[in-house]
């Protein structure tokens, strides 16, 4: 579902009181855009970001969320590409900006708009339902014996759900039928429901339906487990998911989170957001979410996050290639 | 009676006049917004909600509620006065509200159409009041086919049901279906004749279409009749409101259909667009005098409303029960949720219970008040049509333009409103009817990912949309809906005509 946000009227305008900053800031309301639908990860995220903002004073113009969801995210990416010079727009992005200009052409290569920092990153868990296999091994089992092959649920089409589908039935030997649902919600209440064996979401998109008993992280697809400790249902904190490769699975893959502005602003510009949403990472708010969302923080900026940003290009490349999702 | 005690709480906490008048300030707002096309109740909130950070959750609660409130009202005054459907659901509502207000009957549609609101909500508020646990656990049961058959449903029973010409309702519907596919398929994760246009990567937004197909079509359709609006001076006082809710008991069939109809799918994402149809649909069906609808018959109204209010208002329970939105205006009270810290899902109900308990006393005050405030507006609403068209038509046109940009902050879509205003003008004067179209825009590429997901999921077996009580009897429900003329007339022919008639009263 496409929904627009529109500005703000002067009257929240005048709600917040005004902190000083030296050198450039907005001086009309700046629009979070968000490369997906409502409610999913993305969307959460933005939506704290703009609390953790307002409730902190920490920028004199108020923020808007903008979902712009539209062709699986490629709308965000276009009109990101079309503000060139409009220093009013940031966009929060994850890997779509590598894998939707491979799948789909679309034209459009994040090295055009202006990097300002990288703010997370975003692990993923096999899910299946409670009422499925207990282990990795079982579901795996389960999964190769089944007549039917066993549903993978997951969000969009030759994407980052896609692909680790792809890669875990190259490292099983099982087959999946890998069904694209519009947003990690639906995928989650799909699971739920029983209309899929399994799914890869991101905690975040799981964390309810975990906390109600109904669905079963089997592990994290990544080197190391979940930093967090603390307890999240009864029994089970995100440390207690084992990772695929301690289950016999040598999968990886992190999502980063990252905040773009369009091409062509000023250094300036570019500036004011980098120390932005550095207080952003330095608020309650944002320590909160990620503990809950068991996200890894990590905050990139300028050359670091350029070569970082590289280098995860070509990791996503290749497994783009491997997974034979781009297009000819 | 535990719910009906934490209920009791949550207007306790509600009735105070700081409560009062947030509540007043936030319907009068609705109203605003949902009197202009486009934007409607999904942006009314969206441009609104950040308003709300800074005060405590009830009051916001409470605020927002009462904003939506306001815009599901409003969005039946543009339905009924220009033609204009301000949301995707009040569609069916223009078939013969507008007829009426034509016939300078405006007064009386509207009364009908805010009593009909306000009924289907109160219905589907009891509904999620007392059967919460049990619904919630209902809609789980939709999957892939379940949701396509909900659609072919919808889709038959247009055909099916429908009252122009057989031909021309399929033609309408493949062309609309059409136009669904441009832009980008979930399905594939390609792009589809979007012709290397990055404009129409987005595919074709339903509310543009809709804005350009009744209301920009229709003033030309009006300048060409000589620029006569044929909206009558309104016989405007109280008297109208209380003459429709006198004759109210006559329709409780159709209201109770309808509402029926609008929580059962309001419950399944998505399905207040479908459910408003179908409630049209089905009042046509089993009326004594089908013929006389879309010519401004009363009950034309009630149908619709009902069923698209009721179904509305259910929405907002998977919503909160499951964390998913039914409908737009739901999808951004869920941002709102989760500013407030708190996130919806099967835990909400809870973990949360004054805030639940809260929010849906919020929803009977809102509704209640609501009411009484647009009551009130009818006469100036409907003395609108008394200003001259000349006047008039300049300024629907801007509100227009205004509505289809906002939607996407697209200039664009402007252009694409424009021309669906003239294929709109061309629809209507080759007798080809507009509704299938616009259903199958909306509905189009839901169905369609509905359907591949089905069939991936089922090795291509087309045997999955019987392969459970709930999908098979929706399906065949939708087969028989389909061939409901020739069914219908071999009934007749072996003289059961006269029983079949009597059951379905």
């Amino acid at each position: 579902m496409r929904i627009p946000v529109k500005a703000v009227g002067a009257a929240t305008a005048l709600l917040l009181s005004a902190p000083a900053f030296a050198g450039w800031e907005p001086t009309k309301p700046v629009e979070i855009v968000v490369a997906a639908g409502a409610g999913g990860a993305s969307d959460q995220m933005a939506r704290m970001m703009q609390a953790a903002i307002q409730k902190n004073d920490l920028m004199k113009q108020p923020m808007v969320v903008s979902l712009k969801g539209g062709a699986s995210g490629a709308e965000a990416l276009m009109y990101m590409k079309s503000s060139e010079g409009d220093p009013n727009k940031v966009l929060i992005a994850y890997s779509l900006i590598y894998m939707l200009p491979l799948s789909a052409k679309i034209p459009f290569n994040w090295r055009e708009l202006t990097p300002v920092s990288v703010i997370a990153l975003d692990q993923f868990v096999l899910w299946d339902n409670s009422a499925g296999p207990k282990t990795v091994k079982e579901f795996v089992d389960a999964a190769k014996a089944a007549a039917v092959p066993f549903k993978m649920g997951g969000t969009g089409s030759k994407r980052e759900d896609h692909v680790l589908t792809v890669f875990l039935e190259q490292k099983t030997g099982a087959k999946f039928s890998y069904l694209p649902y519009k947003s990690g919600g639906e995928a989650a209440t799909q699971l739920v429901g029983n209309h899929t064996e399994s799914n890869v979401n991101n905690p975040s998109e799981n964390l309810e339906v975990w906390r109600a008993g109904q669905v079963r992280p089997l592990c994290v697809f990544d080197k190391e487990r979940i930093a967090y400790t603390s307890k999240v249902t009864d029994t089970q904190s995100w440390a207690d998911i084992p990772t695929c490769k301690e289950e016999g699975i040598d999968v990886q893959y992190l999502m980063l989170r990252a905040m773009f502005l369009p091409g062509k602003v000023t250094p300036e510009q570019q500036a004011f957001y980098v120390e932005l949403f550095h207080k952003v990472t330095q608020t309650v708010e944002y320590k909160d979410y990620m503990e809950k969302q068991a996200l890894k923080p990590i905050f990139l900026t300028g050359k670091d996050m350029m070569q970082f940003l590289e280098e995860d290009d070509a990791t996503n490349k290749s497994l783009m290639m491997e997974a034979g999702f781009v297009a000819k | 009676m535990e719910a009906f005690g934490l209920l009791l709480h949550g207007f306790a906490v509600l009735l105070t006049w700081k409560t009062l008048v947030l509540m007043m300030v936030g319907l009068v707002l609705g109203i605003f917004v949902g009197v202009l096309p486009g934007l409607g109740g999904p942006n009314g909130v969206a441009i609104l909600l950040p308003l709300t950070f800074t005060m405590d959750p009830t009051s916001a609660i409470v605020m927002l509620s009462c904003i939506y409130w306001g815009a599901l009202f409003g969005g039946a005054i543009t339905s009924i006065l220009f033609n204009i459907p301000g949301e995707a659901w009040s569609v069916a509502t223009t078939f013969d509200g507008y007829p009426m207000a034509q016939q300078g009957r405006a007064a009386e549609a509207l009364t009908a159409a805010f009593t009909s609101s306000f009924i289907g909500s109160l219905v589907a508020v009891l509904l999620i009041t007392f059967l919460a646990p049990m619904i919630s656990s209902f809609a789980l049961k939709f999957g892939p086919p379940e949701f396509f058959a909900v659609y072919l449903l919808t889709f038959c029973s247009f055909v099916g049901l429908g009252r122009e010409a057989k031909h021309k309702t399929l033609i309408s519907m493949s062309l609309g279906l059409l136009l669904a596919g441009i832009g980008m398929d979930t399905v594939s994760g390609q792009l589809r004749m979007t012709f290397g246009s990055s404009e129409l990567l987005r595919g074709i937004n339903f509310l543009v279409a809709v804005i350009g197909l009744f209301g920009i079509s229709e003033i030309l359709l009006t300048m060409e009749e000589r620029l006569a609006l044929r909206g009558h001076a309104a016989s405007i006082s109280l008297r109208v409101v209380l003459s429709v809710w006198k004759d109210l008991p006559k329709y409780w069939v159709t209201l109770l259909r309808s509402s029926f109809i609008g929580c059962w799918l309001g419950i399944t994402p998505g399905g207040a667009i479908a459910a408003s149809f179908m409630g049209y649909n089905l009042a046509k069906r089993f009326s004594k005098d089908p013929e006389s609808f879309g010519k401004g018959r009363i009950e034309g109204v009630f149908a619709p409303e009902t069923a698209a209010h009721a179904s509305g208002t259910s929405a907002l329970l998977p919503m909160l029960a499951l964390g998913i939105p039914g409908s737009g205006t739901a999808a951004i009270l869920l941002g709102g949720l989760m500013v407030w810290g708190l996130n919806p899902g099967p835990l909400l109900f809870v973990e949360h219970k004054d805030f639940v308990w809260g929010l849906i006393a919020s929803m009977y005050l809102g509704n209640v008040v609501g009411l009484v405030l647009v009551l009130t507006t009818v006469p100036i609403f409907a003395s609108i049509l008394r200003v001259p068209f000349a006047a008039v038509a300049p300024m629907i046109v801007a509100s227009c333009a205004i509505g289809a940009y906002a939607i996407q902050n697209a200039m664009f879509d402007i252009w694409l409103m424009l021309g669906f205003g003239v294929v709109g003008y061309v629809f209507k004067k080759i007798g080809i009817p507009l509704a299938p179209f616009t259903l199958a825009l909306v509905l189009g590429s839901r169905a369609e990912d509905a359907f591949r997901l089905s069939m991936i999921g089922s090795g291509g077996e087309l045997k999955v949309f019987w392969s459970n009580g709930l999908v098979g009897s929706i399906t065949t429900l939708a087969i028989v809906l389909l061939f409901w003329p020739a069914i219908d007339g071999l009934l007749a022919r072996i003289g059961w005509m006269q029983r079949s008639r009597t059951i379905s009263r």
